[in-house]
Protein backbone atom coordinates (compact mmCIF):
# COMPACT_ATOMS: atom_id res chain seq x y z
CA UNK A 1 0.00 0.00 0.00
CA UNK A 2 1.06 3.45 -0.85
CA UNK A 3 2.10 5.68 2.00
CA UNK A 4 -0.62 8.56 2.40
CA UNK A 5 0.42 12.22 2.84
CA UNK A 6 -0.86 16.08 2.91
CA UNK A 7 0.88 19.13 2.56
CA UNK A 8 -0.02 22.34 4.22
CA UNK A 9 1.56 26.33 3.18
CA UNK A 10 0.52 28.58 5.46
CA UNK A 11 1.53 32.34 6.33
CA UNK A 12 2.41 32.43 10.13
CA UNK A 13 -0.77 34.41 10.81
CA UNK A 14 -1.91 32.66 14.42
CA UNK A 15 -5.52 32.49 12.54
CA UNK A 16 -4.14 29.36 10.87
CA UNK A 17 -3.23 27.53 14.63
CA UNK A 18 -6.68 25.97 14.71
CA UNK A 19 -7.03 25.09 10.85
CA UNK A 20 -3.45 23.07 10.90
CA UNK A 21 -4.28 21.68 14.12
CA UNK A 22 -7.76 19.94 12.93
CA UNK A 23 -6.37 19.16 9.92
CA UNK A 24 -3.62 17.45 10.82
CA UNK A 25 -6.41 15.71 12.94
CA UNK A 26 -8.90 15.36 10.13
CA UNK A 27 -6.01 13.56 8.15
CA UNK A 28 -4.97 11.14 10.88
CA UNK A 29 -8.49 9.57 11.12
CA UNK A 30 -7.84 7.14 8.34
CA UNK A 31 -6.07 5.08 11.63
CA UNK A 32 -8.53 5.06 13.44
CA UNK A 33 -7.19 6.76 16.49
CA UNK A 34 -8.77 6.91 19.89
CA UNK A 35 -10.25 10.68 21.04
CA UNK A 36 -6.63 10.55 23.43
CA UNK A 37 -4.89 10.04 20.59
CA UNK A 38 -6.00 12.38 18.65
CA UNK A 39 -6.35 15.27 21.41
CA UNK A 40 -2.46 14.40 21.98
CA UNK A 41 -1.87 14.71 18.18
CA UNK A 42 -3.37 18.37 18.10
CA UNK A 43 -2.21 19.83 20.81
CA UNK A 44 1.71 18.91 19.85
CA UNK A 45 0.69 19.95 16.45
CA UNK A 46 -0.56 23.28 18.22
CA UNK A 47 2.97 23.77 19.94
CA UNK A 48 4.94 23.63 16.80
CA UNK A 49 3.06 26.09 14.60
CA UNK A 50 2.30 28.45 17.27
CA UNK A 51 6.24 28.31 18.11
CA UNK A 52 6.63 29.15 14.07
CA UNK A 53 3.89 32.21 14.68
CA UNK A 54 5.64 33.46 17.60
CA UNK A 55 9.03 33.22 17.16
CA UNK A 56 10.40 32.06 13.69
CA UNK A 57 9.82 35.75 11.77
CA UNK A 58 9.65 38.16 14.60
CA UNK A 59 7.10 41.21 13.56
CA UNK A 60 6.72 39.75 9.42
CA UNK A 61 5.03 37.17 8.10
CA UNK A 62 6.47 34.32 6.70
CA UNK A 63 5.74 30.73 5.63
CA UNK A 64 5.09 27.55 7.51
CA UNK A 65 4.93 24.32 5.37
CA UNK A 66 3.26 21.30 7.64
CA UNK A 67 3.59 17.54 6.19
CA UNK A 68 2.03 14.84 7.53
CA UNK A 69 2.62 11.54 6.43
CA UNK A 70 0.97 7.45 7.96
CA UNK A 71 3.87 5.13 7.72
CA UNK A 72 1.98 2.15 8.70
CA UNK A 73 0.61 2.44 12.16
CA UNK A 74 2.65 5.36 12.82
CA UNK A 75 1.85 9.26 11.94
CA UNK A 76 5.14 11.71 11.23
CA UNK A 77 4.34 15.12 11.14
CA UNK A 78 7.04 17.70 10.10
CA UNK A 79 6.25 21.19 10.82
CA UNK A 80 9.18 23.57 8.88
CA UNK A 81 9.30 27.53 8.73
CA UNK A 82 12.10 29.56 7.30
CA UNK A 83 13.05 32.07 9.73
CA UNK A 84 15.37 33.12 12.14
CA UNK A 85 16.36 29.63 13.67
CA UNK A 86 16.99 28.89 17.26
CA UNK A 87 20.35 29.01 18.71
CA UNK A 88 20.20 26.87 21.22
CA UNK A 89 17.88 23.70 21.08
CA UNK A 90 19.37 22.38 24.04
CA UNK A 91 18.11 25.55 26.14
CA UNK A 92 14.52 25.43 24.24
CA UNK A 93 14.01 22.11 24.82
CA UNK A 94 14.54 22.55 28.94
CA UNK A 95 11.22 22.67 30.48
CA UNK A 96 9.45 26.55 30.95
CA UNK A 97 12.78 27.98 29.43
CA UNK A 98 11.23 31.13 26.92
CA UNK A 99 12.88 34.01 25.01
CA UNK A 100 9.44 35.82 25.21
CA UNK A 101 8.02 35.89 29.41
CA UNK A 102 6.70 39.45 28.27
CA UNK A 103 4.15 37.89 25.79
CA UNK A 104 2.85 35.18 28.47
CA UNK A 105 4.99 32.29 26.67
CA UNK A 106 4.62 29.36 29.50
CA UNK A 107 8.03 27.99 28.09
CA UNK A 108 6.44 24.84 27.75
CA UNK A 109 6.10 23.89 23.83
CA UNK A 110 8.85 21.61 23.38
CA UNK A 111 7.79 19.80 26.58
CA UNK A 112 4.25 18.69 25.86
CA UNK A 113 5.05 17.64 22.26
CA UNK A 114 8.02 15.51 23.64
CA UNK A 115 4.99 14.51 26.20
CA UNK A 116 2.16 14.43 24.16
CA UNK A 117 4.00 12.08 20.78
CA UNK A 118 5.88 9.21 21.14
CA UNK A 119 9.06 11.21 19.63
CA UNK A 120 10.65 14.83 18.55
CA UNK A 121 13.25 15.81 16.91
CA UNK A 122 14.12 19.58 16.58
CA UNK A 123 17.07 21.00 13.56
CA UNK A 124 17.54 24.06 13.43
CA UNK A 125 19.65 26.70 12.26
CA UNK A 126 20.46 30.15 12.73
CA UNK A 127 18.57 32.49 9.88
CA UNK A 128 17.97 29.53 7.60
CA UNK A 129 15.26 27.98 9.55
CA UNK A 130 13.86 25.28 11.97
CA UNK A 131 12.05 22.13 11.34
CA UNK A 132 10.27 20.11 13.84
CA UNK A 133 9.38 16.23 13.77
CA UNK A 134 6.57 14.90 16.01
CA UNK A 135 5.98 11.22 15.51
CA UNK A 136 3.36 8.74 17.27
CA UNK A 137 2.29 5.41 16.84
CA UNK A 138 -1.18 4.83 16.59
CA UNK A 139 -2.67 1.62 18.38
CA UNK A 140 -4.02 -0.82 16.55
CA UNK A 141 -7.85 -1.41 16.74
CA UNK A 142 -9.79 -4.46 16.25
CA UNK A 143 -11.40 -4.05 13.13
CA UNK A 144 -15.59 -4.39 13.52
CA UNK A 145 -16.81 -7.60 11.39
CA UNK A 146 -19.62 -7.10 9.34
CA UNK A 147 -22.10 -9.48 8.63
CA UNK A 148 -21.32 -10.81 4.95
CA UNK A 149 -24.75 -12.34 4.39
CA UNK A 150 -25.95 -8.42 4.94
CA UNK A 151 -23.13 -6.75 2.71
CA UNK A 152 -24.49 -9.54 -0.12
CA UNK A 153 -28.19 -8.96 0.51
CA UNK A 154 -27.40 -4.84 0.42
CA UNK A 155 -25.04 -5.13 -2.89
CA UNK A 156 -27.98 -6.71 -4.66
CA UNK A 157 -30.08 -3.89 -3.53
CA UNK A 158 -27.98 -1.67 -4.77
CA UNK A 159 -28.43 -3.37 -8.59
CA UNK B 1 -13.52 31.38 21.53
CA UNK B 2 -16.64 32.68 22.86
CA UNK B 3 -16.45 34.42 27.10
CA UNK B 4 -18.79 35.43 29.19
CA UNK B 5 -19.05 36.95 32.56
CA UNK B 6 -20.85 36.79 35.88
CA UNK B 7 -20.32 38.84 39.16
CA UNK B 8 -21.13 37.83 42.32
CA UNK B 9 -19.81 40.35 44.64
CA UNK B 10 -16.07 40.12 44.70
CA UNK B 11 -16.03 36.71 42.60
CA UNK B 12 -15.49 37.02 38.76
CA UNK B 13 -16.78 33.96 36.74
CA UNK B 14 -15.32 33.59 33.51
CA UNK B 15 -16.67 30.96 31.35
CA UNK B 16 -14.89 30.32 27.82
CA UNK B 17 -16.37 28.33 25.55
CA UNK B 18 -14.23 26.69 22.30
CA UNK B 19 -10.74 26.85 21.85
CA UNK B 20 -8.26 28.27 24.30
CA UNK B 21 -4.83 28.28 21.81
CA UNK B 22 -1.94 31.37 21.39
CA UNK B 23 -4.30 33.02 18.63
CA UNK B 24 -8.02 33.01 21.04
CA UNK B 25 -6.01 34.33 24.60
CA UNK B 26 -4.53 36.70 21.98
CA UNK B 27 -8.37 38.15 21.43
CA UNK B 28 -9.75 37.54 25.15
CA UNK B 29 -6.81 38.45 26.84
CA UNK B 30 -8.17 42.14 26.77
CA UNK B 31 -11.55 41.89 27.52
CA UNK B 32 -10.39 39.72 30.30
CA UNK B 33 -7.91 42.87 31.63
CA UNK B 34 -10.59 45.10 31.18
CA UNK B 35 -12.63 43.72 33.19
CA UNK B 36 -10.62 43.09 36.24
CA UNK B 37 -8.69 46.55 36.47
CA UNK B 38 -12.07 46.84 38.75
CA UNK B 39 -9.81 46.00 42.16
CA UNK B 40 -12.70 44.77 43.98
CA UNK B 41 -12.55 41.32 42.52
CA UNK B 42 -9.88 39.49 44.48
CA UNK B 43 -11.18 36.29 43.42
CA UNK B 44 -11.65 34.83 39.92
CA UNK B 45 -12.73 31.40 38.91
CA UNK B 46 -12.52 30.46 35.12
CA UNK B 47 -15.04 27.67 34.36
CA UNK B 48 -13.37 25.19 31.21
CA UNK B 49 -17.29 23.50 31.11
CA UNK B 50 -17.17 24.79 27.08
CA UNK B 51 -13.63 24.52 26.61
CA UNK B 52 -12.68 22.18 23.98
CA UNK B 53 -9.19 22.56 23.67
CA UNK B 54 -6.30 24.51 25.36
CA UNK B 55 -2.84 24.51 24.90
CA UNK B 56 0.78 25.75 26.29
CA UNK B 57 -0.13 28.88 24.90
CA UNK B 58 -3.53 28.74 27.40
CA UNK B 59 -1.83 27.69 30.30
CA UNK B 60 0.48 30.59 29.70
CA UNK B 61 -2.20 32.80 29.29
CA UNK B 62 -4.02 31.51 33.27
CA UNK B 63 -0.62 32.72 34.70
CA UNK B 64 -0.89 35.54 33.43
CA UNK B 65 -4.11 36.67 34.84
CA UNK B 66 -2.77 35.11 38.07
CA UNK B 67 0.03 37.50 38.18
CA UNK B 68 -2.36 40.10 37.62
CA UNK B 69 -4.68 38.98 40.55
CA UNK B 70 -2.25 38.14 42.79
CA UNK B 71 -0.73 41.59 43.60
CA UNK B 72 -4.04 42.27 45.17
CA UNK B 73 -3.97 39.18 47.20
CA UNK B 74 -6.39 37.34 45.24
CA UNK B 75 -7.18 33.73 43.70
CA UNK B 76 -7.84 32.23 41.26
CA UNK B 77 -9.36 28.80 40.47
CA UNK B 78 -10.46 26.71 37.67
CA UNK B 79 -13.43 24.27 37.46
CA UNK B 80 -14.93 21.91 35.33
CA UNK B 81 -12.03 20.85 33.25
CA UNK B 82 -12.24 17.70 31.52
CA UNK B 83 -9.45 15.04 31.44
CA UNK B 84 -8.09 16.23 28.68
CA UNK B 85 -7.92 19.74 29.43
CA UNK B 86 -6.83 18.27 33.20
CA UNK B 87 -3.92 16.36 31.26
CA UNK B 88 -1.76 19.88 30.17
CA UNK B 89 -3.13 21.48 33.86
CA UNK B 90 -1.56 18.51 35.49
CA UNK B 91 1.60 18.38 33.19
CA UNK B 92 1.90 22.34 33.61
CA UNK B 93 1.94 22.20 37.75
CA UNK B 94 0.03 25.57 37.54
CA UNK B 95 -2.03 23.52 40.39
CA UNK B 96 0.52 24.09 42.84
CA UNK B 97 -0.68 27.75 42.33
CA UNK B 98 -4.18 27.73 41.34
CA UNK B 99 -6.97 25.90 42.78
CA UNK B 100 -7.97 23.48 40.67
CA UNK B 101 -11.61 22.02 41.01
Amino acid sequence: MHNNYVYIKIPSLSVNESFTRAAVAAFCSSLNPTMNEISDIKTAVSEAVTNAVVHAYEDEIGEIEIKCMIKGQVVEIIVEDFGCGIVDVERAREPLFTTRPEQERSGMGFSVMESFMDELVILSEKDVGTKVILRKKISEKKQKIINEEILDEKQEDDE
Amino acid sequence: MNIQFIETGQVLKIKLKGDLDHHSADEVRGLIDEKIKNEKFNKLVIDFKGLDFIDSSGIGFVIGRYKVIRKRNGVIEIVNASNKVRKILDMSGIGKIINIK
